[in-house]
């Protein structure tokens, strides 16, 4: 039963059917499956089989939304069972996301975030129009790994320097990795406000801020406590 | 009979502005709180940062609305009609990257190469208008909108498609213009520049938007709308369905500036596009984003207003047979629909880079959009039968004085970007980017800048000389040295 188990659980995320997530957690707990093994042998598989799909063009950004709503629906059920047993789900790291102020914008900010959850990151988004004094409070109260920021427009751009000095004056530089996108942006303009990297759409993002996590655990490892 | 691109008809047209209507009462339009009280003292009610528009004060204010205006000339000449069937180009707009000429790599725009630019762009006739094209790296990015529109002013007498980017700047603008025009009513009277003020999508006018419409519409100054629904992301999926919130854009925005000022001039314009479904980019030269343009076009000509649309731009990040098939299409699509001012040529990869080559090939495809729209007429009493009368079966037209006295109208003749054959540089035929390039150079060889009236001049770079320092900067970068920046009768 569990095999059929997992595999329903895995296609109700590719489908992007939260009833049927949802339903199916449900009946995972009657059935006494741990809550951390439903997460890790259905829902997850199923996560990566549509980020593995979007990536080869084969599934679509709707499709994308819908899988990431199944997968919250699941986790719904299974959140408050893993607190009960003290469980935590492995994570990728804690990303602070949000689009820079003065900018309103969000669908990018939203997908990246999409898809970095989808990819076992905690992601806390902040929102729009997001002064850098915010991103490093938040920052600091999250005790994040990376801040995501982003920006659409030319005119706003340019805020995303003072996330960077924010997150800096706040002495938060040497634990925090920062990346920064947009529709303007620029792997040169990353460069140039000391950002640590730049995405060009939301699936990269999600391969760079593994290659970020990589690089912190790496620097952890060299440098001394 | 000019050809024409027709891509809803009378009845969808009135669905789209019947819905168009509904949305902005239910659910409404969310509005900054600067103009709570204007749009209150019209009736409106405004809830929660929510303006609840009827329908029938709507339609009285879009009346109100100029069915057309000029933009002048620096000589006080009408350059650009909007209103009616007449189509007009600008370059497209505040860019921050250029394509190196050299490299052909994208870099960080510099004033020098915004001054290049508008120097091109003054030596074309396909371009009615400059634009303020680029945002340049090299200045203090808050004067990064009045120093472009300065540098314009300076080196160029046509009228400029502009825009601020905050609500204090838009002043800053209008000050650099009314200097240039000799002061505010001859501004008002002869308005050289358009200000672009964009809503947010769906259905949002932000503080800065909406403070901008109002002090336009005040000033008498002319406002371009740019509606910019994405479908499927920030607007409905469906097309049809963009067009709608387009629409209630649209009417939502001439709502507030014509309450401010009934009769001040605005465009019906926009920058609408689809959002890919795989890259959750929003290609603009995707043949679903020109459909949207001319359709929301087509609502605004119904109602009898001016329109404006972004067009003659390519997605991808060089210049190639992608970014100029799709430059090309939508070139044609704009000018068939009649758009008044097509805003967009030179650039490329998403609207994120300027390339002044593309620009010179983009005119290209301007000047054969502007010959398909003379359309194909009868130049003689006889057709083809008094031309053959003289003939027989020759096939001898090429002696005939009816060729010579007529070829001119009938055939446009490209420059040499195009290549016909003409195009050789020391015996080896060079590719669309080196004849691009040789074309930039011959355009700006015979450029010469028409200096101001002196008196307009002095007064112009005191007034930015005392705005830079503000920002820190010293001289203008482009204009005047640092070391000259301090002379008598400048500070």
């Amino acid at each position: 039963m569990p095999d059929d188990h997992f595999s329903a659980m895995r296609q109700s995320i590719i489908d992007g059917a939260p009833d049927t997530a949802s339903g199916l957690a449900q009946e995972a707990l009657s059935a006494g499956i741990a809550p951390i093994e439903a997460i890790n042998s259905g829902y997850v598989p199923g996560m990566h089989d549509v980020g593995e799909q979007f990536a080869k063009g084969q599934m679509y950004l709707p499709d994308m939304m819908a899988s990431a709503e199944a997968m919250r629906a699941a986790m719904a059920v299974l959140d408050p069972e893993l607190k009960k047993l003290g469980t935590q789900r492995p994570m990728a790291g804690v990303v602070v996301l949000g689009t820079t102020k003065g900018d309103i914008h969000e669908i990018g900010k939203i997908l990246v975030g999409t898809l970095l959850t989808a990819h076992g990151f905690r992601v806390h988004d902040l929102g729009v129009d997001v002064p850098g004094e915010k991103f490093a409070a938040k920052a600091r109260e999250f005790n994040a790994d990376i801040v995501g920021v982003s920006a659409l427009l030319t005119t706003t751009m340019r805020n995303q320097k003072s996330v960077v000095e924010a997150i800096e004056n706040a002495g938060l530089r040497s634990q925090v990795k920062i990346m920064v996108g947009g529709a303007p942006v620029t792997r040169r303009w990353a460069d140039e406000i000391g950002a640590d990297g730049y995405a060009k759409d939301a699936m990269s993002a999600v391969t760079l801020a593994r290659e970020l996590m990589a690089q912190k655990t790496q620097s952890a490892v060299v440098e001394p406590a | 009979m000019r050809p024409r691109l027709e891509l809803l008809n009378k009845a969808l047209i009135e669905r789209i502005l019947g819905e168009a209507f509904q949305l902005i009462e239910d659910p409404g339009v969310r509005v900054a709180p600067f103009v709570v009280d204007l749009l209150r003292g019209a009736g409106i009610t405004v809830k929660d940062g929510v303006a609840h528009i009827p329908e029938a004060l709507a339609r009285r204010l879009l009346d109100l609305a100029p069915r057309g205006f000029c933009l002048y000339d620096r000589a006080g000449k009408p350059a650009v009609r909007y209103g009616g069937e007449d189509v007009h180009f600008d370059p497209g707009s505040s860019c921050l990257n250029i394509l190196d000429a050299e490299t052909q790599q994208p870099r960080p725009a510099m004033s020098a190469d915004l001054v290049r630019l508008v120097q091109v762009a003054e030596m074309l006739p396909q371009f009615a208008a400059q634009s303020t094209a680029m945002v340049c790296n090299d200045v203090p990015q808050e004067i990064g909108d009045w120093y472009r529109l300065l540098l314009v002013l300076w080196y160029s007498e046509k009228p400029v498609v502009t825009g601020a980017f905050s609500a204090e700047s838009l002043h800053t603008l209008l000050e650099l213009v009314a200097i240039e025009c000799g002061g505010r009513e001859p501004l008002r009277q002869h308005p050289r520049a358009i200000f672009d003020v964009c809503p947010s999508p769906p259905l949002n006018w932000s503080e800065f938007a909406s403070q901008n419409l109002v002090d336009l519409a005040r000033a008498g100054v002319p406002a371009e709308i740019v509606s910019m629904p994405l479908a499927g992301a920030t607007a409905p999926v469906t097309l049809v369905g963009s067009v709608v919130q387009h629409a209630a854009e649209c009417i939502s925005g001439i709502t507030i500036h014509q309450l401010a000022q009934p009769g001040s001039p605005i465009v019906w314009g926009g920058a609408p596009a689809i959002f890919d479904m795989r890259t959750g980019k929003t290609p603009m030269g995707a043949i679903e984003t020109a459909m949207l343009d001319v359709a929301c076009a087509e609502v605004g000509k119904y109602l009898g207003l001016p329109t404006h649309a972004y067009m003659v731009t390519g997605d991808g990040r060089f210049i190639d047979a992608q970014v100029e098939m799709e430059s090309g299409i939508s070139t044609i699509l704009g000018a068939l629909a009649g758009i008044n001012m097509i805003s967009g040529a030179g650039m490329l990869d998403f609207l994120a880079c300027h390339s002044i080559e593309k620009l010179v090939i983009d005119a290209e495809a301007i000047a054969s959009a502007q010959r398909l729209v003379e359309g194909v007429n009868a130049r003689t009493d006889s057709l083809a039968v008094a031309m053959f009368a003289q003939t027989g079966l020759s096939g001898d037209f090429l002696k005939l004085k009816e060729t010579r006295s007529l070829f001119r109208k009938e055939q446009h003749f490209p420059s040499n970007v195009i290549d016909r054959g003409l195009a050789s540089m020391d015996g080896s035929t060079p590719d669309v980017l080196q004849r691009a390039r040789q074309r930039v150079e011959e355009l700006l060889s015979p450029y010469e800048r028409h200096p101001l009236a002196p008196d307009r001049e002095q007064e112009l770079i005191a007034f930015a000389l005392r705005e830079g320092r503000k920002a820190g900067l010293e001289g203008l970068p482009e204009i005047l040295r640092p070391e000259y920046a301090h002379e008598p009768g400048l500070i």
